[in-house]
């Protein structure tokens, strides 16, 4: 699984990290979470607010730090 | 016979009909928890000052008008004060940031024309979320969605200029009038910078790569919010906000503390006084490059204000630290060419300086 987190790497962004990390392990999936952190990149696939979670592809949310049940969903799904 | 559960029985499964009554009472209780809140607030509030007097006169027996007696009841008093004002303030902000995403704020000024625009991209800026480092994303996504340039801007300029933490730390210390002529200036020079910019057309100093994004489409994905959410996201905002910045508040009424006895008021009126014409710009060129977030800047804006500084000089140093900075013009580069750039630091910084200006004048 491949989860890409798009920010510029500022403090909510960090946040969204550690959340899907925890996530991550709490499901123990193998994925690997990299980080997007060039506007240009950002934009090109049509995100205009930051923090944005990609999983496999699918953008699951745009402009927030998510929860960490919720990116547990999230990970059970795809 | 008919099934007659859903009427004895609550626990039913939410169908439905349910939740919309179900919802109506949690909104009840919401309003009555609320409501009883807010009250024991205020009584607590209320209790601040005949408190801190006790403290520090009876429960210390501290001398009243002595230099030390009068800087503990200062510190005794005004920081609970501030720290509730500043509590209750973040909470309801933060549920009012939830109803305004950056999606949305686009989404209303994408149809906007320019005067009109940039009145309410600057007051937006109050409301919608922001973060510096999102100011990139967020104007590519202006861009994109046909934002006028100036528009945009007078947004830019007022997200980080005109901020609650510092609005509610002003209305503490330094009373409603200084709060109101913060609040009511920064909003002016957001929207008549941004109206300058847009009038320049500069629409060619936007990077050309950014020119190239117009065509897509922006990608939203919103999430329906309940009350809860609301309440939750006012919660984090004091947990966030009020868990950052206590700290300068503490910083700040204890420098004021000691600047109300021992430090002689006149101290900085040769230098930042009214009658030094330069100290402005100087404060505004100081103040440029340099990057603090506005709770920081409340203990130097009250240290300067006791020691004799002039206000309109104090109000533009700190706006020009909180407006411009250099970190976000570096960020800013990635999407506007150096032009671009130079203007918006130049139409920002004059406004600044007649701010500045005017209020050493009415003041």
């Amino acid at each position: 699984m491949e989860i890409k987190i798009c920010g510029p790497g500022c403090a909510s962004c960090e946040k969204a990290q550690k959340v899907v990390e925890a996530a991550v392990a709490a499901k123990g999936v193998d994925a690997s979470v990299t980080k997007v952190t060039d506007f240009q990149e950002i934009a090109k696939l049509g995100i205009f607010s930051t923090p944005a979670v990609i999983i496999d592809g699918d953008v699951k949310c745009v402009g927030r730090v998510p929860k960490q049940p919720e990116v547990e969903e999230w990970i059970s799904n795809s | 016979m008919e099934p007659i559960q859903p009427a004895i029985c609550g626990c039913e499964k939410k169908e439905p009909g349910q939740t919309n009554k179900m919802k109506n009472v949690n909104m009840g209780k919401a309003a009555i928890i609320g409501l009883l809140g807010f009250g024991l607030w205020y009584v607590i509030y209320k209790q601040l000052e005949p408190f801190s007097n006790f403290f520090s006169y009876s429960l210390l027996s501290l001398e009243k008008g002595s230099h030390f007696g009068d800087a503990v009841q200062f510190f005794v008093y005004d920081t609970p004060k501030v720290m509730m004002l500043l509590t209750i303030i973040v909470f309801v902000i933060g549920m009012i940031r939830s109803f305004f995403t950056q999606e949305r704020t686009r989404k209303y000024l994408a149809g906007k024309r320019e005067s009109a625009g940039n009145v309410m991209a600057s007051l937006l800026g109050i409301v919608t979320p922001f973060c510096s480092c999102s100011a990139v994303p967020l104007f590519l996504g202006f861009v994109q969605a046909g934002v006028p340039l100036g528009v945009t801007f007078s947004f830019l300029i007022a997200a980080p200029m005109v901020n609650e933490v510092a609005l509610i730390l002003l209305f503490g210390l330094l009373g409603w009038k200084v709060a109101a002529i913060y609040l009511v200036s920064g909003l002016l020079i957001a929207i008549i910078a941004g109206w300058i910019i847009g009038r320049l057309k500069l629409e060619h100093w936007i990077e050309d790569w950014v020119q190239e994004l117009r065509a897509g489409e922006a990608l939203v994905i919103e999430k329906k919010l309940t009350l809860a959410d609301r309440i939750e996201h006012g919660r984090e905002a004091v947990r966030d906000i009020v868990g950052k910045v206590w700290i300068y508040v503490v910083a700040g009424i204890g420098v004021g503390a000691l600047i109300h006895g021992y430090v002689p008021e006149d101290f900085m009126t040769s230098i930042m006084g009214k009658d030094a014409w330069w100290s402005v710009p100087a404060a505004v060129v100081v103040g440029i490059p340099m990057y603090s977030g506005a709770a920081g800047m409340i203990p130097i804006v009250e240290a300067l204000l006791g020691k004799g500084a002039a206000l309109g000089t104090v109000l533009a140093f700190m706006m020009s630290v909180i407006a411009l900075s250099l970190p976000e013009m570096v960020i800013l580069r990635k999407v506007l060419k150096p032009g671009l750039i130079a203007v918006f630091i130049a139409v920002v910084g004059t406004g600044i300086l007649f701010t500045g200006y005017l209020f050493n004048l009415v003041i």
